[in-house]
């Protein structure tokens, strides 16, 4: 390749024009140019050529006149990269590259949070990921500060500050004590996306039953049953019921209904009673009646 | 097979092997310093860097031959749109062109604590190849720092977002 001119480029640059040299000749090119902002490229010598713009993110081809300023309108290019620019005129060709960069303004931002679902009290039981993005869809690598907060329908508000680093920052937190559906945001400037996540209680703490005498049966019923924190068990929680007699058991599983379970069963005099849901345990009883 | 035969496969053998040890790519890995709760096992590891290298395959033969459906398997999201995109412009200008990296150096960054994205960093050497209507126009040597996150899928990491960054 021989090359009989220079190229160079001029506009909205970020950053000094660089020398370069190809091929024994002498190419002035910009480091940066912003996303989407117009520029232009002016070369010497004269004639007719053809400049191509070169990326992985986008292609341009002009027919340029040498000694002319060539424009490129706004948004002309605007996926960030190295660009290879590259002029041929007849069978001389001319390279050089420069970097299309991130418009530095964040215009939208991609939010991980994860679980939707999660037992309460749950330390670094929440995580949130976010990639900055400008109006481009270019990760903006620079550093951004970003804060992420979670709330409860109480009120109460856990808050990270942070700065991304290479365009992605990352948070965990706790969730609370008090079950019911919290609002986790990401905010990036005047930008914010949000997600809900779920807190419902945890294992039952407490399992506690009592039993009379119901005709010739035994009626079985729970307290209500609660989290450690307090939290009421959710309706529906299988709630086993065990009667141990001369080695045997016989069991009725139940489900919670309004905070509570209770099943009639016939009972042996001298057998024992027991509770449980999951893994675990409640009380005992000894039945003599 | 006469001798004089049996002399040319053995040098269509050396020329093809020749080939392939130009073709070779030096891949450096830096020891993982990951931002993050989550542990990269040696396992995910090999795998992420084994699907990103397979991905520059993939962007090789698309660019070079105007076909965005083989980015399908190593690209997704914004990182395929755009090279989609790139393939569509040059197909209509009627320019191909050819991407040859020669070597990676690669550092882990981020393995978000969701377990839903890697994001790193891949300094590039690598070779440009512009073809205009079959006539090649230039060859130019770049290097390049390109940040990329890739996603879990069905059975691999695919790239997400694939973006070389100013220094």
């Amino acid at each position: 390749m021989k090359s009989g001119f220079p190229l160079l480029l001029s506009g909205l640059f970020l950053g000094v024009a660089q020398l370069a040299t190809a091929q024994g000749t002498t190419v002035t090119l910009p480091k940066t140019v912003e996303a989407g902002t117009p520029f232009s490229i002016q070369s010497n010598g004269s004639g007719k050529a053809t400049l191509y713009i070169i990326g992985t993110g986008q292609v341009l081809k002009r027919d340029v006149q040498l000694g002319e300023s060539t424009s490129f309108p706004a948004g002309s290019l605007y996926n960030a990269g190295r660009y290879l620019a590259v002029l041929t005129q007849d069978s001389s060709t001319q390279n050089g590259s420069f970097d299309v960069v991130p418009a530095s303004k964040p215009a939208e931002m991609s939010f991980f949070a994860k679980p939707s679902r999660l037992p309460v009290g749950l330390h670094d039981g929440i995580t949130g990921t976010v990639y900055v993005f400008d109006t481009y869809h270019n990760l903006i690598s620079a550093p951004t500060p970003v804060s992420f907060e979670l709330s409860t329908p109480s009120g109460t508000l856990q808050k990270r500050a942070l700065v991304t680093s290479e365009g992605a920052a990352w948070t965990a937190m706790d969730s609370t004590a008090q079950q019911g559906i919290d609002r986790f945001a990401a905010r990036i400037g005047d930008i914010s996306s949000t997600r809900i996540v779920g807190q419902v209680p945890g294992d039952p703490c407490t399992l506690k039953m009592n039993a009379r005498q119901s005709g010739q049966q035994v009626e079985l019923i729970t307290d209500p049953v609660r989290d450690c924190s307090g939290n009421a068990i959710p309706d529906g929680t299988i709630v086993t019921f065990t009667q141990s007699y001369k080695g045997t058991q016989s069991t009725i599983d139940q489900p919670l209904k309004r905070g509570v379970a209770q099943v009639t069963m016939q009972v042996h005099p001298g057998a024992t009673l027991s509770v449980a849901s999951g893994v675990v345990m409640g009380n005992q009883i000894g039945w003599t009646k | 097979m006469t001798a004089h035969k049996r002399f040319l496969v053995l040098l269509a053998g050396c020329i093809v092997l020749s080939q392939a040890a130009i073709a070779q790519v030096a891949v450096h890995v830096e020891p993982v310093t990951l931002h993050s709760p989550r542990p990269l096992t040696d396992q995910s590891k090999a795998a992420v860097i084994r699907d990103y290298l397979h991905a520059w395959s993939g962007l090789q033969a698309a660019l070079e031959q105007n076909r965005p459906e083989l980015l399908d398997a190593d690209f997704v999201g914004i990182a395929k749109d755009r090279l989609a995109d790139t393939i569509h412009q040059q197909g209509q200008l009627g320019i191909r062109t050819h991407y040859q990296d020669r070597s990676h150096d690669l550092r882990l960054l981020l393995y978000s604590p969701d377990g839903l994205s890697i994001e790193l960093t891949d300094t590039v050497e690598y070779d440009v190849q512009l073809i205009d209507h079959d006539k090649v126009i230039s060859t130019q040597h770049e290097s390049a720092r390109y940040l990329v996150v890739l996603a879990p899928s069905e059975v691999r990491w695919r790239v997400r977002v694939f973006q070389s960054t100013h220094d």
